[in-house]
């Protein structure tokens, strides 16, 4: 075990899974010689080569769309996204072929490209740095989507996701790249997709997270501190839903208190209620409520803290249902 | 930097008009090599003839028709080696029989049944692209793939005029020259796309002109010239194979049938133009030139046609053939490793099915 940031840990897997696999290979913008604008691929050109960490044109439909080929030729690429709202042009790519391209051979040829960026606000960056578009990549079909919230989950979902027969897309919270520091197992280390994490176990209300939003939850928990008991769940991977886990976890307490930082409109928070909804109905003693993003163009810097879930807002959300 | 590719805008041609404009000769082609061209032509001819026939009689669904377009298919397959890739558009539909892929695959993928998936490694043929241009970064993937792997293989990859306006395109093109990826791409520029005119698509003067701003040459061929296109292609996958990387070839016609069988171009097109182009269309033009040389005879010409007409009816009476697809279809394939949901999904499906 060491002490590793989210970005080292992210680096680290890349080490241990280039050396392991000799068809995985990294391609995006600024990830060769600079080792990426946040230097999640530092230096993997030097170590393996320019042909395995690949700087690649400005261009990121391409980028997802050579690695479909590249697949076809027996490659397992892992595409960088420099930032999530960056991601957008690419979404073409994926809908429309990443998703689809076994499918349409009937199961016999392979994809396993991975898709990572980071994504997420509250670092004071400029437009368009700062979005959570998970829900655009969830819906999706034919893609797995994993978000990790602590330094280990980085590297064993990223893991994971490079090692896995289908495409998978992976969410980086860029706001604790550098910020959050954990224990993360050295060598090869899985963190296998579908299998939610039980953050803390609590008895009065359970809140829901992934990402940038647990530690957020964490806080909030520790500000109930005396007042309430809170149960946290990190759903890891968004799809497949580790469905099992989430009914187990509202099941705990009754209450259900979603977090996430994307748009509230038709978000992944909207799904986890609809299948509360639809599969839990006798054990609650309240609403499902949310708290989310608005449903507004992520603001500019000097006022984005009003936008993001905050502590406060997660606690008025479990007093509520606590007085319910 | 790379030079500057000049373009070439004449449009290349090796079979004369029979009169004033003489025949060429295409260097390391034998007669037997001619007959298979025009195998290869017939046969695509007849897929393309009777899968209108089999649209009108509800046999198979909405169909991209390629008449007219089967020299530039043959010409440019032919100047590949079995182990080169291809990347069809939904134009290219039926490609795969000159691979060997069987008629009923294909007529299975226009009648909407699952019998119509294959695995692109089988035949090296990837999946028919439907949305414009989106293959393009696939090819120059594979291709790119195979020069890292050190592999002699090439890929090519058709499109359209249209096509030339879409970012995939760009983006392909521009990767498959910064990485030398072994890559021909082939230019179906037949004029139109659906309604629009290739005016309309660009103020370049030609298509192949794209070619000088990604650094690869540009080559314009007749494209109803079986001949030309092979020559032309030939040369690309020469270059390709040398380390070159991506050659661009325009190969121009003018569209002499509705885009689709959903399509009816009276509303848009020189009907006039298009009885000109149906006056020298490509298989007739193919074979003035094998009966000037001597090389085809009646008796050949009726027994490739027949055939090719034989292996149409067989396919269709194997496409036909497929029992319904299982509704558990509907779930396979989308995952190696599925999310346990699908399962309940197909359960309750077929419990409402009475299945």
């Amino acid at each position: 075990m060491s002490e590793l940031t989210v970005l080292e840990a992210i680096n680290d897997c890349f080490h241990v899974e280039l050396g392991r696999d000799e068809n995985v290979m990294v391609m995006g913008q600024d990830i060769g010689r600079a080792g990426g604008v946040f230097r999640a691929t530092a230096g993997l050109r030097d170590k393996f080569g320019p042909d395995r960490c690949v700087d690649t044109p400005l261009a990121e439909a391409g980028i997802m769309g050579t690695a479909v080929g590249l697949c076809m030729a027996g490659f397992r690429p892992v595409c960088e996204m420099q930032y999530d709202a960056f991601s957008y042009p690419g979404l073409d790519q994926l809908i429309t072929h990443v998703g689809r391209y076994r499918w349409r051979t009937g199961g016999k040829m392979g994809f396993p490209l991975t898709v990572r960026m980071p994504y997420g606000g509250g670092v004071r960056a400029p437009e368009l740095h700062d979005d959570s578009p998970e829900t655009y990549y969830v819906h999706t079909p034919g893609v797995k989507v994993a978000i990790a919230s602590t330094p280990a989950d980085a590297k064993g979902l990223l893991a994971a996701a490079i090692r896995d027969p289908d495409p998978v897309v992976i969410f980086e919270p860029k706001l604790h790249y550098r910020t959050m520091r954990g224990e993360v197992p050295e060598g090869e280390y899985v963190v296998p997709l579908g299998q939610a994490r039980v953050v803390r176990e609590g008895d009065d209300v359970t809140l829901v997270a992934y990402g940038s939003m647990v530690p957020l939850a964490e806080r909030a928990a520790d500000a109930l501190e005396g007042r309430a008991s809170v149960h946290i769940l990190d759903i890891r991977t968004l799809k497949p839903l580790d469905e099992e886990a989430l009914l187990a976890a509202a099941a705990k307490t009754g209450r259900v208190v979603l977090v996430q930082e994307a748009p509230r409109t038709c978000g992944y928070a909207a799904e986890l209620a609809a299948i509360l909804a639809e599969k839990a109905m006798l054990d609650p003693q309240g609403p499902v409520l949310r708290v989310t993003g608005y449903d507004v163009p992520y603001p500019y810097w000097q006022i984005e803290d009003a936008y993001m879930p905050s502590v406060e807002r997660v606690v008025d959300a479990v007093e509520k249902l606590l007085e319910f | 930097m790379a030079e500057v590719l000049p373009t070439e805008r004449d449009l290349r041609r090796v079979i004369g008009d029979g009169d004033a404009i003489p025949d060429r000769q295409v260097e390391g082609l034998t007669d037997h090599d001619l007959v298979e061209l025009y195998r290869s032509l017939i046969l695509l001819r007849t897929y393309d003839e009777r899968s209108v026939v089999y649209h009108s009689q509800g046999r198979i669904g909405t169909y991209a028709i390629f008449w007219n377009h089967e020299a530039m298919q043959a010409g440019s397959v032919y100047a590949l080696d079995d182990g080169d890739w291809i990347f069809p558009s939904y134009r290219e539909s039926a490609i795969g029989l000159l691979r060997g892929m069987a008629p009923a695959t294909i007529l299975s993928w226009w009648r909407g049944h699952p019998a119509g998936w294959w695995n692109p490694a089988d035949y090296n043929v990837a999946s028919i692209c439907v949305p414009i241009g989106t293959h393009v970064p696939h090819a120059a993937g594979l291709a790119w793939g195979k020069r890292l792997r050190g592999e002699k293989s090439c890929a090519i990859v058709y499109f359209g005029d249209g096509a030339t306006s879409e970012g995939s395109f760009h983006e392909g093109a521009n990767f498959a020259a910064v990485m030398r990826a072994p890559l021909v791409l082939l230019c179906n520029n037949n004029g139109w796309a659906i309604s629009t005119p290739v005016e309309d698509q660009t103020r370049a003067e030609t298509l192949a002109d794209k070619a000088v701003g990604y650094g690869m040459p540009g080559v314009r061929v007749d494209g109803t010239d079986v001949l030309a296109v092979f020559e032309a292609t030939r040369e690309g996958v020469e270059r390709a194979r040398a380390g070159a990387g991506p050659t661009f070839i325009e190969a121009v016609s003018y569209r002499a049938a509705p885009h689709a069988t959903a399509d009816d171009p009276k509303a848009y097109i020189d009907l006039e133009r298009v009885e000109e182009e149906k006056r020298r269309e490509c298989v007739g033009r193919f074979e003035g030139y094998l009966r000037r040389a001597g090389i085809l005879t009646d008796e050949m010409a009726a027994s490739i046609r027949s055939e090719a007409e034989q292996a149409m009816r067989e396919g269709i009476a194997a496409a036909e053939a497929e029992p319904p697809a299982d509704v558990s279809l509907v779930f396979d394939h989308a995952f190696v490793d599925p999310p346990a949901s699908f399962a309940d999904d197909l359960a309750e499906l077929k419990r409402v099915l009475g299945e």
